[in-house]
């Protein structure tokens, strides 16, 4: 039983007391100044400036139209998609400006995956979903090795034993934690450095969520994590530092530890507190 | 005249057995004092459709039987010596003429004086027939009114009554709609099997020759075989696919997927136009623009292409069904859920390759069964085909040369003096059921794929 063990530990957060020094010693991945973000004449993000540290989990709490997932998709520059979307402000990978107009927006969605609120495999077998990202950016030369990408992906992602026997079957026949399960294993076959999380649980069941808490943990190892929850529980569990987000602006951030026990702010207090939101 | 009064005499008694309802409906709410089941308007409908129904039940006897009734009492007014000396043509021929005479309207020859006075007894009998009716109609129009009027009560559930009538009117326009199509495809069966009974089906459906010939003017039949319009029509057919579905579908995925918002406003509804366009206008535009410019560039590269052919139908046929297949594309390409879209973004795919590995194979099933609706549509054209395919039902596999279809051989077969006796024009039906036979299965084809595509995200 996986998903017990895995929903015990994840309960222990057990890194909050640990955290504070850990992420002192963390470089900085990314760096936002002054982000502005407008749809039409409607300003959404009011400049916002941040660092996500590397390899850890930094969520982004706030009530629904806080620009939370906005700024998201901003550090993937998915609001290109979005007709009449317009950014200000810098957002910077390992100190290289990601709207700079030389940068290829295509390799950087390679470097910063995202997975997305509603799981979203495409109507392909589950190994050609996994296969997907590798084969447009071509990153294996054989069959063999596009095996050992798909196979090392899904156990990365927690769902290897539970699919190696139907590779070939829908991706859209699994059940919803193991959709989620699976477009993380997609977003991980392209080796991002970053991977954007947009409320993965939010459509989830509690154990299918606990499951995906578990492995959030487990990739900070290897990745940067940002995610975006309305879940303050889960933000408390599975972050290191956690962002404040209010209409549109960024009121506070800080280690998840401090801004959980020990907020700065009125607002984060009574947002926190259940007072607004 | 006499259906002008009907009508007034129709409306009147809607009127009044609305307003009866609506006096007595309200007459209650107020008086009582206790609940009224249904409001005053329910009541008012109620009564109304308790009054037309059985007037229209006289009228429409009257519509049934007043034929027979009616010639009976001519039969009885001509001398018996006269009927006796007629046959049945010769009876029916009198018979329209004493009703030209009692219309009013003038005859041919001489009006021999028994045909005169059937004419004067056939006009007093038309009017006092003319009033009973109408004046049985209103009788039971205004009986029924009465009796519905006396059932009113405060717990009288004419809303319910109502529900049922108007299920029930629902139900008859439905089934008109089946019915005819159960009747038309009968007669084209009942037609079409007489026309078998001259030609062999094997000769008809695997015959290479078409030479029907008109067995009045002497000779046999001719030759009635399928094939060459068949390959006519596949011919045309296939080239208007391979104009419409590639153009079509990539101004459905560039419309839905590049255009900016402004340009989609304005470029939708002209694409849509082109689907406004009578084919008639399209058949000019092949015959006196397409054929000689197709004829010209064929000049030009050294091709013998003739101006009628089966390529000019089929391109200016591409050309007409271009707005179908973008329209059902752009619809069903803007029906894959965004999230697809996002997720392939997600992983840097560029807007071609998400449109080429996620949005085509996500949308095929809708998409193909697009193109299946536009393929019936394509066989079944006319106008393009009877101006711009050059009429020529010779098998042949050349698409340069003018072919015929099944359409335009019908339209060959049933225009001008026909007579129903014989194969000549009975194979128009016989053509029609091939034609039915063909849309119906593509249809049902493209239905079967079009549901499966809606299962698919649910």
């Amino acid at each position: 039983m996986d998903t017990l063990t895995g929903n015990t530990r994840v309960t222990q957060s057990p890194d909050v007391t640990s955290t504070p020094v850990e992420l002192s010693k963390r470089t900085t991945r990314l760096t936002a100044r002054d982000v502005t973000v407008h749809y039409g004449s409607k300003q959404a993000l009011h400049g916002i400036s941040i660092d996500i540290p590397d390899r850890a989990v930094t969520s982004f709490i706030g009530p629904s139209g806080c620009g939370k997932s906005t700024f998201l998709r901003c550090i993937n520059r998915m609001n290109d998609t979005i007709e009449g979307a317009k950014v200000g402000g810098t957002i910077k990978l390992d100190g290289e400006d990601i709207y700079d107009p030389s940068l290829d927006v295509v390799e950087l969605r390679a470097r910063i995956g995202m997975v997305f609120q509603k799981p979203n495999p495409f109507p392909k077998s589950i190994y050609d979903n996994v296969a997907y990202g590798p084969r447009i950016h071509g990153l294996a030369r054989s069959r063999a090795e596009m095996d050992e990408i798909v196979h090392s992906s899904l156990r990365k992602a927690g769902l290897w034993q539970e699919v190696k026997d139907r590779l070939a079957e829908p991706g859209t026949g699994l059940s919803g934690g193991q959709q989620q399960r699976l477009c993380i294993a997609r977003a991980i076959a392209v080796s991002p450095e970053v991977i954007l999380m947009d409320e993965p649980c939010s459509a989830l069941d509690p154990i299918a969520t606990a499951i995906i808490e578990e492995l959030i943990d487990e990739l900070r190892e290897n990745y940067t994590i940002v995610i975006v929850t309305h879940s303050m529980q889960q933000a408390a569990r599975v972050s290191q530092k956690t962002a404040f987000f209010h209409l549109g602006n960024l009121v506070e951030e800080g280690n998840t530890s401090d801004i959980f026990t020990n907020p700065r702010n009125k607002q984060t207090q009574d947002y926190i507190t259940g007072r607004i939101g | 005249m006499n259906s002008l009064i009907i009508a007034a005499l129709l409306l009147v008694l809607l009127g009044l057995a609305y307003q009866t309802g609506w006096a007595r409906g309200g007459a209650l709410a107020t008086a009582t004092g206790t609940k009224v089941h249904s409001r005053p308007q329910y009541h008012a409908s109620y009564v109304a459709v308790w009054t037309l129904v059985p007037a229209l039940i006289v009228l429409l006897l009257w519509a049934v039987f007043g034929g027979g009734i009616t010639l009976n009492f001519i039969r009885e007014q001509i001398p018996a010596d006269v009927l006796a000396g007629l046959d049945a043509n010769g009876l029916n021929a009198l018979v329209a003429r004493i009703h030209a005479l009692a219309s009013g309207y003038g005859v041919v020859g001489e009006i021999q004086p028994y045909e005169a006075a059937a004419g004067n007894a056939l006009r007093s009998f038309q009017f006092i027939t003319f009033l009973g009716v109408v004046a049985a109609a209103a009788v039971a129009g205004l009986g029924a009114m009465l009796y519905a009027r006396s059932r009113i009560t405060a717990r009288h559930r004419a809303r319910n009554a109502v529900e049922r009538v108007i299920g029930f009117v629902l139900f008859a326009c439905s089934a008109i709609a089946i019915l005819t199509t159960a009747g038309i495809v009968a007669s084209l069966l009942t037609e079409a099997i007489k026309f078998f009974t001259f030609i062999n089906p094997l000769d008809f459906f695997f015959g290479t020759v078409w030479a029907p010939n008109n067995a009045a003017t002497g000779g046999d039949y001719g030759k009635y075989g399928l094939l060459p319009l068949l390959m006519g029509t596949l011919m045309i057919t296939v080239i208007a696919m391979c104009v419409a579905v590639p153009v079509g579908l990539m101004a459905a995925i560039y419309l839905s997927q590049y255009a900016p918002r402004q340009l989609r406003a304005v470029a939708k509804p002209i694409i849509e136009i082109l689907a406004g366009i009578p084919t008639i206008v399209f058949g000019f535009f092949a015959l006196v623009t397409v054929g000689p410019f197709l004829r010209d560039i064929g000049a030009a590269v050294g091709l013998n292409i003739n101006a009628t052919s089966a390529l000019t139908a089929g391109v200016v046929m591409g050309i007409m069904i271009i707005p179908f297949v973008s329209s059902l594309s752009d619809d069903i390409l803007n029906q894959v859920p965004r999230t697809l879209r996002d997720g392939a973004y997600g992983l840097g795919a560029t807007q071609s390759e998400t449109i080429r590995s996620v949005l085509l194979p996500a949308a095929l099933p809708g998409i193909v069964g697009a193109f299946l609706l536009a393929v019936s549509r394509a066989v079944g054209e006319t106008m393009i085909v009877v101006l711009a395919a050059g009429n020529s039902p010779v098998l042949r596999g050349s698409i340069f040369e003018p072919v015929a279809t099944i359409t335009v051989s019908i339209v060959n077969q049933l225009t001008g003096d026909t007579d129903f006796a014989g194969p000549q024009s009975l194979v128009g039906f016989a053509l029609g059921l091939t034609l039915f036979v063909i849309t119906l299965g593509l249809n049902i084809f493209a239905l079967y794929i079009v549901r499966r595509f809606r299962e698919q995200y649910e």
